[in-house]
């Protein structure tokens, strides 16, 4: 006998699920039936009594929906959605409420609710934005929530994020050095030089840059804010040495890459982790003339 | 069908460092994850991670504190691995140009952290995780590791022997988010589970949406023993409203927590006489709620870490991540004022059993980072061993699934480790609310000798065939059940507990149990079907409770994280011992394994834990 946990059946809600082995599948059905009716009816109760404890203040999110493939929601609208605002609410507060009461196939990504896993940049009254880290209460309301702009909407607020991982992966996003010490010594690494990366270190992948970048939008093989600030994490890191440098360089000076970047700062602007991205891709555009003049 | 050597199921820091590993032995590897992998909640993590790099500091005095840290629960075997490696894990992490916080001769720098005998707490700014996990990423790129992000691995494709040690993994299946398409992943080699915590079965938890202890319920169901689940980390200082973490990093440069009436009570109340707010997370969040709940808290039953004289350099080149989290959500300037913290779920110290190659008593099937138990946190983790757990043991999971070396562990796994039954009274009857369910044994049907792509087939089959009987079906929606359930933890299974509240949880987690076989997925859509990814995570987050909540009522006695209202002390007698959940023909079986206190230079004797 190696299962020896003692089941006693004193509970009295749990007595129904307890089938006597001889009943009916009939039977069974009809029990478990009537007990969805007296859960329904509990749950209903319960959502009268949330709805009426809306007297206080709510928000309005206005959301944008499309789903390709299902009948009458092929073709975008915007659904509106009242939800009870508590202080410190964010607008991905507002559409986890708002999903989780009113209707569950309102789609959208977040996972860590904290500003560092990137994935909830959205386009929030007119401007991109991480949903967990804006309060609604610094928004005008009605509140207007779009998928990011210039992406393929995959469906209500999901872009499909592919192109942005391509261009991540165009300027070599990797560590690379010929010398490294060996074994347990490391490479040294002065504190000025982990500052001057530090900010560009921050990238979380969120894409509201990309987004809100103009160029970007019309030449869909320029590299873009983020990738470029990938590449300048790097170019800047005084571990890869000289000649890593000279061909990420090459990388960035490509066709597409820094020289199209009309210095709008609307990258600098929306990035919800500060990154100065405008400056960094300057930055890189000097480095590159220096670089080229050092030929003449 | 997919088919690769080694198929490594999540994306984050043990599951990257795992895929790696695997790829430098020459397998043909691929990650299939839920997120993209810089999505993961590795990337969350503040503090650092402990390694002994530094003259004066050694394996074996990192060895011998977090032994004293996990209140003599963790195995040494595992332990001392865990020690021996970080240096060279986290050198290699430097190789790989991970963008630590550096010393003024240049090296990595590294600061003190709760439980640590010397300042071996190597780290990057307070956002340690992050870097980790974008270098890890990096380096996936740079091999050309093969990534099927935004596929959910919903199902291990076992055989269906009697015995779980007969059984062999042989794939998994991953439902394509994006499409809805099922797909069966066959690994020639092996399998690798790295999906992380289950936090998300509280709701005042640290951990991210996604944290849903998928791996561990999917390798529990498939008949590996969970471990240890009962302990569960508290971690001290996390915010309020959100739960959002603040960094142990803040007590570890000198942050000090007062209570509404101005004392530094950890001092002053005698919690931590020698000290203080640096004692272990176990101690300084019970320390915070008993003086919560003896009314000396602030509203929210908080009490307050100040920084502010730390001095505004310090903190922004060694903390400005937390005056952003601070700012952002608590709306509170930490330059200006203290921060209010409460203790909040963060770290599951349980999962997956295994040894320390990774490997679980299911061939082919392996296991590494949070979701896994190879016992090195035992009843308490200190701060820091996070992150050297998930590179260490990440990629000894990873270089063993892609090699099947006989190398021979010292830890033993299964259910013929066991030494002792367990017993306990349950006020409900656990497990499987209608037998006959295709959840109850491993994947693999009846497939017993047939070929991995049958066995794979068959779980891919099994599957459709459940998420169509959610999409198609009507009934209750999965969020209710799981607000519930977070509510019921949250309640009685958390920094405090006592019997009756556990059998009270016991009883929720029922009731939760049985609605979940009404549970009906509405979004009638294939495209990104959130709605059904939730309703499969929160079966996932019901088994898990269930076996936490019946571990935390059989152990009778106070270890670690684990404080019992009814036996206020440890008893090594009785209780030197892991607890073993395993899920036995649709019913959770109890029983117990030996800790091994045995090290390379002799035993680990376990004493008296005082800060």
């Amino acid at each position: 006998m190696s299962t020896q946990i003692t089941e006693t059946e004193t509970e009295s809600e749990t007595e129904t699920e307890e089938q006597p082995a001889g009943d009916a599948p009939a039977v069974q059905q009809r029990r478990r039936m009537e007990a969805k009716r007296a859960r329904a009816e509990e749950e209903e109760a319960e959502r009268t009594a949330e709805e009426s404890a809306l007297d206080g203040e709510t928000y309005t999110l206005k959301v944008f929906r499309y789903d390709p493939e299902v009948a009458g929601k092929e073709r975008p609208r915007f659904d509106e959605f009242v939800v009870p605002y508590r202080k410190g609410m964010t607008v991905l507060d507002a559409l986890i409420y708002a999903r989780d009461h009113y209707d569950s196939s309102l789609t959208f990504r977040h996972s860590c609710r904290q500003a560092i896993c990137g994935s909830d940049a959205m386009f929030v009254n007119g401007r991109q934005r991480l949903c967990c880290k804006t309060q609604l209460s610094d928004l005008s309301n009605p509140v207007r929530v779009e998928p990011l702009p210039h992406q393929e909407v995959v469906k209500d607020l999901v872009v499909d994020m592919q192109h942005f991982y391509d261009q991540m992966d165009a300027v070599e996003p990797f560590f690379q050095t010929n010398d490294l010490p060996s074994g347990l010594e490391e490479q040294h690494q002065t504190r000025e030089n982990r500052e001057k990366i530090k900010m560009s270190t921050r990238c979380i992948w969120c894409g509201a840059c990309q987004s809100s970048c103009n160029i970007a939008a019309g030449d869909n093989q320029y590299l873009g804010p983020a990738a470029i600030n990938k590449a300048y994490r790097f170019t800047m890191d005084e571990r890869e040495g000289e000649d890593v440098k000279q061909h990420r360089l090459a990388v960035v000076e490509q066709e597409h890459g820094v020289w199209r970047c009309q210095t709008q700062f609307s990258c600098t602007e929306v990035c919800p982790k500060d990154i100065p991205l405008t400056k960094h891709i300057q930055e890189l555009k000097r480095e590159a003339v220096k670089n080229n003049l050092k030929f003449w | 069908m997919h088919e690769h050597d080694v198929i490594v199921g999540g994306g984050g820091g043990a599951g990257m460092r795992a895929a790696i590993a695997a790829h430098e032995e020459g397998a043909d590897t691929a990650i299939v994850s839920k997120l993209h992998p810089v999505r993961s909640h590795t990337g969350a993590a503040e503090g650092g991670i402990n390694a002994a790099l530094r003259d004066g500091d050694s394996w074996e005095d990192h060895a011998y504190d977090t032994m004293k840290g996990s209140d003599y629960l963790g195995d040494a075997p595992a332990v001392e691995t865990l020690c021996q490696d970080s240096p060279e894990e986290t050198i290699q992490l430097e190789h790989w140009g991970m963008a630590f916080s550096r010393d003024e001769d240049g090296r990595v720098s590294q600061r003190p952290f709760g439980g640590l005998s010397f300042p071996r707490t190597t780290y990057a700014g307070a956002e340690t995780g992050h870097h980790l996990l974008h270098t890890m990423y990096e380096q996936v790129v740079k091999r050309g590791i093969r990534v099927y992000d935004e596929h959910y691995v919903t199902r291990l494709a076992v055989t269906d022997h009697e015995n779980p040690e007969d059984r062999r993994c042989y794939g998994v299946v991953g439902y394509d988010i994006k499409t809805g398409r099922i797909n069966g992943f066959v690994a020639n080699k092996g399998v690798v589970v790295a999906t992380g915590g289950p936090g998300q079965m509280y709701d005042h938890t640290t951990n991210a949406v996604a944290n849903t202890g998928d791996g561990a319920a999917m390798a529990y169901r498939a008949g590996v023993p969970l471990q240890d689940m009962e302990f569960v980390q508290f971690h001290p200082t996390t915010l309020p409203s959100t739960g959002v973490l603040i960094s142990e990093g803040v007590r570890g440069e000198g942050g000090i927590l007062y209570n509404s009436e101005g004392e530094r009570f950890m001092f002053e109340r005698g919690y931590a006489n020698n000290v203080g707010e640096l004692a272990s997370r176990d101690v300084v969040a019970r320390a915070e709620q008993t003086e919560a709940n003896e009314g000396r808290g602030f509203e929210d039953d908080s009490v307050m870490l100040d920084m502010r004289h730390l001095g505004e350099e310090r903190i922004i080149d060694r903390l400005e991540n937390i005056l952003h989290l601070a700012e952002d959500f608590e709306g509170v300037d930490a330059l200006e004022e203290p921060m209010p913290v409460k203790p909040g779920q963060h770290y599951e110290m349980g999962g997956i059993e295994t040894d320390e190659n990774g490997a679980t008593c299911i061939e082919g099937l392996y296991a590494a980072g949070e979701c896994a138990c190879v016992s090195v946190h035992g009843a308490n983790r200190l701060g820091g061993n996070a992150l050297p757990e998930l590179i260490v043991f990440g990629a000894r999971a990873g270089r063993h699934a892609a090699t099947r070396q006989p190398e021979t562990a010292q830890i033993r796994t299964g259910p013929s480790a066991k030494t002792e039954d367990g017993s306990v009274e349950s006020p409900v009857a656990l497990g499987e609310v209608e037998a006959g369910s295709d959840d109850v044994a491993a994947d693999g049907g009846a497939l017993l000798d047939a070929t991995p792509d049958a066995v794979v087939s068959r779980a891919v089959e099994r599957e459709g065939a459940r998420v169509e009987r959610l999409m198609e079906r009507d009934g209750v929606n999965h969020a209710e059940i799981r607000a519930d359930l977070q509510k019921a933890m949250t309640r009685n299974v958390n920094v405090f507990r006592n019997e009756a509240g556990l059998k009270q949880a016991l009883r929720d987690i029922r009731r939760a149990r049985e609605r979940y076989v009404d549970v009906a997925v509405s979004d009638p859509s294939r495209t990104f079907n959130t709605d059904l990814i939730h309703t499969i995570e929160t079966r996932n987050l019901i088994d898990l409770a269930e076996a936490l909540t019946l571990g935390a009522l059989a152990r009778e006695e106070f270890r670690g994280a684990h404080w019992r209202e009814e036996f206020q002390f440890r008893d090594d007698e009785k209780w030197l011992k892991h607890t073993q959940v395993a899920w036995n023909d649709g019913r959770p079986e109890l029983y117990y394994t030996p800790v091994i206190l045995e090290g390379e230079d002799g035993k680990y004797e376990p004493k008296e834990r005082s800060y």
